[in-house]
């Protein structure tokens, strides 16, 4: 039926049609509902049914176990500070929250949901309506399709922010994002930069208030906690005195195990490594993320933490953060995923995936250990690394050619 | 004392790049980054430029222009100060180097040479290497800093450039909108660029 009522409408957004300047919009909803009609009819060289579109809703799957922990673990982060003598949100969600009766209980599987949904999902439509709408201005006006890249885009951004995050930042930060972080290259596929982390690190500079330091990461009113107890993030904390982690003082009682399935506050999607990890098979095994970028990662990190380990310092403890800490801290596993491999902003190459990843993974220790300024490196070891990511390439192309050229003689 | 060095090196590279912390040397970042190629002879030619002339105008600063500096003539001149001349002589200096390096590049690549056209002359007047020039005599460094200093700054924006002319070498197949094709685009590149450069900013060394 939905198929009739599409053709139908077809004729009116073709050429000549009475909406021809929207076709794009028509051209993304039917493709989005159906394959596309336009099958290769002659021999195509690529052997394989899987399509941009669909290596984007793979990942949209892949990162399913990433949003559902991320609802749970805002609503049960609330929970627990609540609990400790924070005072709840005084906003809409709050009362809205309060409207289903069930109480601010940590141990309430479906109240942690709850309440961590109505801080995710406000967030999520509006990187949707605003960031979508952008695009879809773009695609009509520009005459290019509306792609299914920015499903993944709209689905990683509200994921790296934190649930107090105002909702109108979100709408500037997505905006910022599509616009100038892919729009202004040509759309899908011609960006230089990761969409989702331009947009983060634009709120990132422009609003430092509300998306670092120990306020945001958890939908409490701190203000009213006692003294000694605070809702900083695990990194926030090891910046300053890394044994608090890792021996778990103070307020903080979270263990290793803890922060590898991610009960512990920071940005809404980035705490569980569990989740991601989940999401990392996904894609490793449908082949859309690759598993060089990854690797390299590891290495980056492995090949840094112990270095600083070995090293050592009076002055700055950080430098005794050892990695398997490293991996399960703040953003790592996350942009690990599903920020690193994104196949338009990394290397090409297989080796230069391997470079790549390692530069990502050695920048964020050194980001976290050595720069005072932030505690976190994920985002901007991303960020740095998608500018050096065509050089790495242009590198090994050229000494791809030299090594052909050698091999099949002056010819 | 190495340690020293390393920390100034590293500083000068990353911390504070020449192109995308302070964005000295833009005009020529601009033009000159359309091709890798390209764009490394210019980098590697600005690197030799200021790895000479900044501790060059260091000893010329130090032993000729600084008040006293002259004493070794006749004690007369010990009260002389002729660092009223400083930009001038940092100018000449600087002027002096590029155009050794010109015919270096003219005699021994001359596919360079003709790739580069009037920005390599133009390096003269390229503002990362005058601007490197006065970090140096406002900081006051020593010789050996000095040296470390240009280098590191040479490296910084060499590597700035290469990174700029391979991502728009990528985005030669681009769809970018008519009004930002060129210099639009390049522009909104840096301004990202720097974004990324921000990673090290904060860092003490």
């Amino acid at each position: 039926m939905l198929r009739k009522m599409l053709d139908k409408l077809a004729h009116s957004f073709e050429k000549g049609g009475k909406h021809e300047k929207l076709y794009p919009l028509y051209e993304a909803a039917d493709t989005f509902l159906y394959t596309p009609p336009d099958v290769a009819k002659r021999d195509s060289h690529v052997r394989d049914a899987l399509d941009l579109k669909r290596m984007m809703t793979t990942v949209v799957i892949a990162l399913i176990p990433c949003v559902l922990f991320a609802m749970y673990n805002t609503g049960l982060q609330a929970h627990l500070m609540i609990a400790k003598g924070a005072a709840p949100l005084d906003n809409w969600q709050t009362a809205l929250f309060q409207m289903f009766g069930l109480g601010f209980d940590p141990a309430n599987l479906l109240a942690c949901f709850l309440h961590g949904a109505i801080y995710f999902l406000p967030v999520y439509a509006i990187t949707m309506a605003i960031g979508g709408n952008c695009e879809a201005i773009f695609s009509v006006v520009r005459k290019h399709e509306i792609n299914e890249g920015f499903l993944v885009t709209g689905l990683l951004f509200p994921l790296t922010l934190p649930p107090t995050i105002p909702l109108w930042q979100v709408a500037l930060g997505i905006a910022f994002g599509v616009v100038i972080g892919k729009e202004v290259f040509g759309g899908t596929g011609m960006n230089v930069l990761n969409p989702a982390l331009t947009a983060r690190a634009f709120l990132f500079f422009a609003y430092p208030a509300q998306i670092s330091g120990d306020q945001p990461w958890v939908a409490a009113n701190l203000a009213t906690l006692p003294q000694g107890v605070s809702g900083a993030t695990a990194l926030g904390r090891a910046a300053s005195d890394p044994s608090v982690v890792m021996n778990h003082t103070g307020d903080w009682t979270a263990t290793w195990w803890d922060c590898f399935v991610g009960t512990i506050p920071g940005s809404m999607g980035e705490t569980s490594t569990l989740a991601c990890l989940i999401g990392a098979a996904v894609l490793i095994i449908t082949k859309v993320g690759s598993w060089r970028t990854m690797l390299g990662v590891v290495l980056g990190t492995l090949a840094l933490s112990s270095l600083f380990n070995a090293i050592g310092s009076q002055t700055n403890q950080l430098f005794n953060l050892p990695f398997e800490w490293h991996i399960v801290l703040g953003g790592w596993a996350f942009g690990t995923v599903f920020m690193a491999t994104d196949p338009v902003s990394s290397a090409f190459t297989d080796t230069g995936k391997l470079i790549y990843g390692f530069g990502i993974g050695a920048l964020v220790v050194l980001v976290r250990v050595v720069n005072p300024a932030y505690p976190e490196g994920m985002m901007l070891a991303i960020l740095f690394m998608n500018m050096f990511a065509p050089l790495i390439d242009h590198f090994f192309v050229q000494a791809n050619i030299k090594r052909r050229l050698a091999r099949h003689g002056a010819a | 004392m190495l340690e020293h060095y390393l920390s100034l090196l590293t500083k000068s590279i990353f911390v504070e790049n020449m192109a995308l912390a302070f964005f000295l040397g833009m005009c020529s970042f601009l033009a000159v980054s359309k091709k890798v190629e390209t764009a490394l002879g210019l980098g590697v030619a600005v690197v030799f430029v200021l790895a000479v002339c900044v501790p060059l105008n260091q000893l010329i600063i130090v032993s000729l222009l600084k008040e006293g500096a002259l004493a070794w003539i006749h004690p007369s001149f010990a009260t002389v100060d002729l660092t009223f001349l400083s930009f001038l002589v940092q100018i000449g200096s600087i002027a002096a180097v590029v155009q050794v390096v010109e015919m270096a590049v003219d005699r021994y690549a001359p596919a360079l040479y003709n790739a580069l056209g009037v920005f390599l002359p133009l390096i003269a007047v390229n503002c990362a290497i005058m601007g490197a020039s006065l970090f140096m005599e406002q900081r006051e460094y020593s010789l050996g800093e000095a040296a470390v200093f240009g280098l590191g700054s040479g490296i910084g924006w060499a590597m700035a450039i290469v990174a700029l002319a391979a991502l728009r070498e990528k985005m030669r197949y681009s769809n970018v909108p008519e009004g930002l094709r060129g210099l639009g685009i390049a522009f909104i590149l840096t301004g990202l660029m720097a974004i990324g450069f921000l990673a090290f900013s904060g860092i003490q060394l």
